[in-house]
């Protein structure tokens, strides 16, 4: 087994209101940032976990996204990478 | 007739719904520790309002895998009643025994207030009321804007699933009304089978005049009526 390091974002989906993004955009307009038109707000979660290799990493992480990370009726996830903890072999 | 309140840490509803079966009811009530799997035989179950787990992650999502959870799925599947009121309705939509999510008020505002609702439904937890009656109940909640795709929504609508909306003091559906941008101004709502409820308002809160209104009453009442003594 090998530790895996991963990052997971999780995004409101497209199309759903995300007033926190809205009001992020507002404040970035009230600093004078008016080139910015559209803000949204997510989570970043970064997971330590053993695996077979890579590609059962995913799937598991995959799996964690559906069942809990992310709500499928309001949010996507996108596995922004993953990678290998040098020197921790279990 | 029991009545079975779970109580999940952050579960700050707990009393409030225990105290409007036992007191305003005068029928039994047992809280249900989150870490037991026991229901205790009880009729009917109760999610109750709070911020169970902080509210970590999303507002539900990690009560719903508390131990007690897997025999309240159970209990629903039986076709059995179970009521969720606020972070009750949520964890119940994170638990899957209801469709669609809840999700920050469009305001990003806490509401607290107490906000006209109409019946919308003629079901078995509002037999006590007439249909398009409006009620007075309190709302108290930071994720109260019911989400799900149109489709859901449609076949929500469709099958006489909406059971609470938002409204005016006049009765109507308007955007000034909704307190926290639901969609369709739906506050409350039943699975297909038509046991199980989930409502933003708290009908357990609104069941003494000294503090609130006594409307939310004849929703035990009736649950008595359905489930009897």
């Amino acid at each position: 087994m090998t530790r895996y390091r991963a990052a997971v974002h999780i995004t409101p989906r497209r199309g759903i209101l995300d007033p926190q993004g809205k009001a992020v955009a507002g404040a970035l307009h009230a600093l004078g940032f008016s080139s910015v038109h559209d803000v949204h707000v997510g989570r970043y979660i970064i997971l330590e976990l053993e695996a077979q290799d890579a590609a059962a990493a995913e799937r598991d992480i995959r799996a964690m996204c559906e069942r809990l990370l992310a709500n499928p009726v309001t949010e996507d996830f996108d596995i922004a990478a993953i990678t290998e903890v040098a020197g921790v072999t279990a | 007739m029991k009545f079975g309140v779970v109580t999940f840490p952050g579960s700050n509803g707990d009393y409030d719904a225990f105290k409007a079966v036992a007191e305003r009811l005068g029928e039994e009530a047992v809280y249900l520790w989150h870490k037991d799997h026991d229901l205790q035989n009880v009729d009917v179950v109760i999610l109750p309002g709070g911020f169970s787990y902080g509210d970590y992650l999303r507002a539900g999502a990690i009560a719903r895998f508390s131990p007690i959870m897997q025999e309240v799925a159970a209990h629903a599947r039986a076709g059995r009643p179970v009521m969720g009121f606020c972070n009750g309705f949520q964890i119940a939509c994170e638990a899957g025994l209801l469709p669609g999510a809840l999700l920050r008020n469009d305001s990003l505002q806490f509401v607290c207030a107490q906000v006209p609702v109409r019946v919308e439904a003629s079901n078995r937890f509002t037999s006590g009321y007439k249909p398009g009656q409006v009620l007075t109940l309190p709302i108290a909640h930071g994720d109260g804007r019911y989400t799900a795709d149109e489709d859901t929504l449609d076949r929500l609508e469709g099958e006489g699933l909406v059971t609470f909306r938002y409204v005016s003091s006049a009765g109507e559906v308007v955007p000034a009304w909704n307190p926290n941008g639901s969609a369709r101004a739906i506050a409350g709502i039943t699975n297909a089978a038509g046991n199980v409820l989930g409502m933003m308002p708290h009908p357990e809160r609104a069941v003494d005049p000294l503090v609130s209104t006594g409307d939310g009453l004849a929703m035990f009442e009736a649950m008595l009526a359905h489930v009897g003594a």
